[in-house]
């Protein structure tokens, strides 16, 4: 299962995704958040919603020095904190700055796809979908 | 949980000084819960009698709430402050990034104090404060384009609350206003102007603090029920769909939408700018307030040809909303909804209150209309009804105040008209411009005797109408005690900065309930004695600053114009307001 943002013109920018994606890890706040809501340079041009695109060759992972990060089988990848040195190449090397970052534990915050965000949608600007159709 | 709540946190900055301090307050949150509550303590403790408002002593207290992330709809921030518009009471409130943005960057509250001579803006990231000068974009009077330059400085995007003034703050308008996020404001009061005279042209805010709560198991669980009624409750529909541009159409039919300077209650050309005509032609983008899923603000796209160059065109996105269609719409006869929003427009970019605008604008082309003033005082412009293009001439010369008349028309109408005559139609309720409601009595009570002077304050228009459409005459003393209990109750939500709109879904159940997540265990009893607590100070201080129940003159006009309730008798206002006075000092 993915993540996909259907259509980020119908973004509020309410961030409840953002909201539950830190309550699903059991803090509440944003500084969990593996996902992010952003206006597109002012509130009147809209948002960008930006999430992991779950890659099939997941450039976080080739650039991990500790194989922190590994890729799973449907795209994207899976961390292992205990692996992590927190040096940050993997936020360096998603272009989309989908790889998010907790200031506590100097380490990354990656989304695992578990579509909890997309249940706190109100708008279905977010949706859990199966196989290929997800990277869009 | 990664660290102890934050909330009682308050950041102090001392403009004069340039420096800034935090100091732990559970004091006043524990007592007082947050937001309203806190904010008017901090106010009687910050500012010192009779002090100028446009002075350094005046404070500016920025206050969140309990519920603020994490609760959907707790996303209010609450500002208080001494209004350079009504010299007494200034309290505002503002939705947008502003309250999640103040929680989580740690704090439960700001006050801010002194003046700075140098023009600054505020950059609060977390535990960081700094000053940075603002020199290149004072006098920038588009807030848009202070914002566009603040966003792109500063750090925490996605993150963020930009707050920021236009021209009429610089400029002392008294009702200037605080803009955020482009859309969202603290509209009423003068709180641009306390920015302007502090030189203070943005506070930018950001942060990501995770905050604790009790039992996260039962918090995802009230968390689950308040969403879920949230997004399938009828109670937010109105807001969800139309807007609250959505009451346009029945306050016109129920003869309660004031018309040309309330010489009337209905427009005729009401259905070109009400809700569902917006929506049908306009409507180009919804947006919510952090943590809230209904996205009530409604902003129309307005495309429009240059003059001067063909195949040319631009496209701006402008907010709408109940009240300034209301002020700058049937209140100056304007039926044409491209030039409402031309209007609007020019009002969220020199950032100034929308209703006190509107209305100072139709006591003037109504004083022109009385010869009470000349060509010579509005430096030719003949106001008329329904002339949006004067009304722009009209607003920008507010703005700059060339001459005596357009300074007086810059304090509203209550001074202008002590000026310049007029007060019989000059609508202005404890020194505010009215609301847009000439519903009954109620409406008119509970503005001049609500704390801050605001429909908000206890929603008497909507008293009104549920008493007409019930059959029901209420008696004074019913009328003043509906009044005040709900002013009260609102105290209680204000605090938690839950958003009114969201009233009918934080019950006093659910607040007790929502509560006890972030660590507060209240009953009924106690919310109830908080409610009465926080009013009664907000009462304090308006008596320490020379409010009076006693000498209040309110504009006859509206006693002569008809509300939906029938003709308004002045002994039963009367008697209302000697039952009110009589609950304060009980």
């Amino acid at each position: 299962m993915k993540l996909m943002v259907t259509d980020s013109q119908r973004c509020v920018g309410c961030q409840l995704c953002m909201f539950a994606c830190s309550r699903r890890q059991g803090e509440v706040g944003l500084s969990e958040a593996c996902l992010g809501v952003r206006s597109i340079g002012g509130m009147e041009k809209g948002f960008s919603v930006i999430i992991c695109r779950a890659c099939p060759d997941p450039p976080c992972a080739r650039v991990c020095p500790n194989q922190a990060l590994t890729p799973r089988q449907d795209g994207g990848v899976r961390f292992n904190p205990d692996q992590c040195i927190g040096c940050r190449n993997c936020q360096k090397a998603c272009l989309i700055g989908a790889v998010y970052w907790d200031d506590d534990t100097q380490k990354p915050e990656i989304c695992i796809h578990c579509g909890y965000c997309a249940r706190f949608c109100p708008h279905g600007v977010l949706k859990l979908v199966d196989g290929e159709g997800a990277v869009k | 949980m990664k660290q102890p709540d934050p909330l009682s946190r308050v950041l102090y900055i001392d403009l004069t000084s340039k420096r800034f301090w935090v100091r732990q307050r559970d004091d006043l949150f524990s007592r007082y819960l947050g937001g309203s509550g806190v904010a008017t303590q901090l106010l009687l403790e910050e500012c010192p009698p009779g002090c100028d408002p446009l002075g350094a002593d005046n404070p500016i207290i920025l206050a969140v709430g309990p519920l603020t992330g994490l609760y959907p709809l707790a996303s209010k921030t609450i500002a208080m402050f001494k209004s350079p518009h009504t010299h007494n009471l200034g309290e505002s409130h503002c939705g947008g990034r502003s309250a999640i943005s103040i929680r989580l960057a740690g704090y439960g509250a700001i006050v801010i104090k002194g003046a700075s001579r140098l023009p600054l803006y505020i950059a609060i990231h977390g535990n960081e404060v700094y000053f940075r000068n603002a020199a290149s974009i004072w006098g920038l009077e588009n807030s848009f384009t202070v914002g566009r330059v603040l966003r792109d400085n500063e750090p925490g995007s996605g993150l963020r609350s930009i707050m920021r003034i236009g021209a009429a703050g610089e400029k002392l308008v008294t009702y200037s206003s605080v803009v955020t996020e482009s859309y969202r404001h603290f509209g009423r009061l003068g709180l641009g102007a306390v920015f302007g005279s502090k030189k203070i042209k943005g506070i930018v805010i950001s942060g990501k603090h995770s905050l604790p709560v009790s039992d996260i198991k039962a918090y995802r669980q009230s968390y689950d029920e308040i969403y879920q009624t949230a997004v399938t409750s009828p109670l937010m529909k109105k807001y969800h769909d139309l807007g609250t541009a959505e009451n346009v159409l029945p306050l016109n039919s129920l003869n309660g939408f004031p018309t040309m300077n309330l010489t009337s209650t209905q427009f005729k050309e009401a259905a070109n700018i009400s809700g569902e005509a917006f929506a049908e032609r306009y409507l180009g983008r919804r947006l919510a307030c952090s943590h809230c899923p209904v996205g009530c603000i409604h902003i129309a796209a307005l495309r429009e040809p240059y003059a001067d160059e063909a195949y040319f065109y631009k496209t701006d996105m402008i907010c709408y909303d109940y009240e300034p269609i209301y002020s700058l719409g049937s209140m100056l006869g304007i039926g044409d909804a491209t030039a409402f929003l031309k209007l609007m427009e020019q009002i969220e970019i020199f950032c100034i209150d929308a209703m006190s605008t509107g209305v100072v604008l139709a006591w003037a082309t109504e004083a022109q209309q009385h010869k009470l003033i000349s060509t010579e005082h509005t430096l030719g412009l003949e106001l008329k009804w329904g002339d949006a293009g004067t009304y722009m001439k009209a607003l920008r010369l507010i703005i700059n105040q060339p001459n005596q008349f357009y300074q007086a028309l810059a304090k509203g109408v209550e001074y202008a008209s002590s000026i310049y005559g007029g007060r019989e139609f000059a609508l202005s309720f404890g020194g505010n411009e009215m609301p847009g409601y000439h519903t009954g009595a109620a409406a008119h009570v509970g503005v001049v005797a609500g704390t801050r002077h605001s429909h908000l304050d206890n929603a008497g228009y909507s008293l009104d109408q549920k008493a007409l459409s019930k059959g029901q005459n209420l008696t004074p003393q019913e009328m003043a005690e509906s009044l005040v209990a709900e002013e009260r109750w609102r105290q209680v939500l204000s605090s938690l900065v839950v958003c009114f709109f969201a009233r009918g879904i934080y019950t006093p159940e659910k607040v007790i309930s929502t509560l006890k997540s972030a660590g507060f265990f209240l009953s009924l009893h106690h919310l109830d004695a908080i409610g009465r607590e926080i009013y009664q100070a907000k009462y304090r201080f308006k008596m320490q600053e020379g409010f009076s129940l006693d000498n209040l003159k309110l504009p006859s006009r509206i006693y002569e114009t008809p509300s939906s309730s029938g003709k308004i008798d002045p002994d039963y206002v009367r008697a209302c307001l000697t039952h009110i006075k009589k609950i304060i000092q009980e």
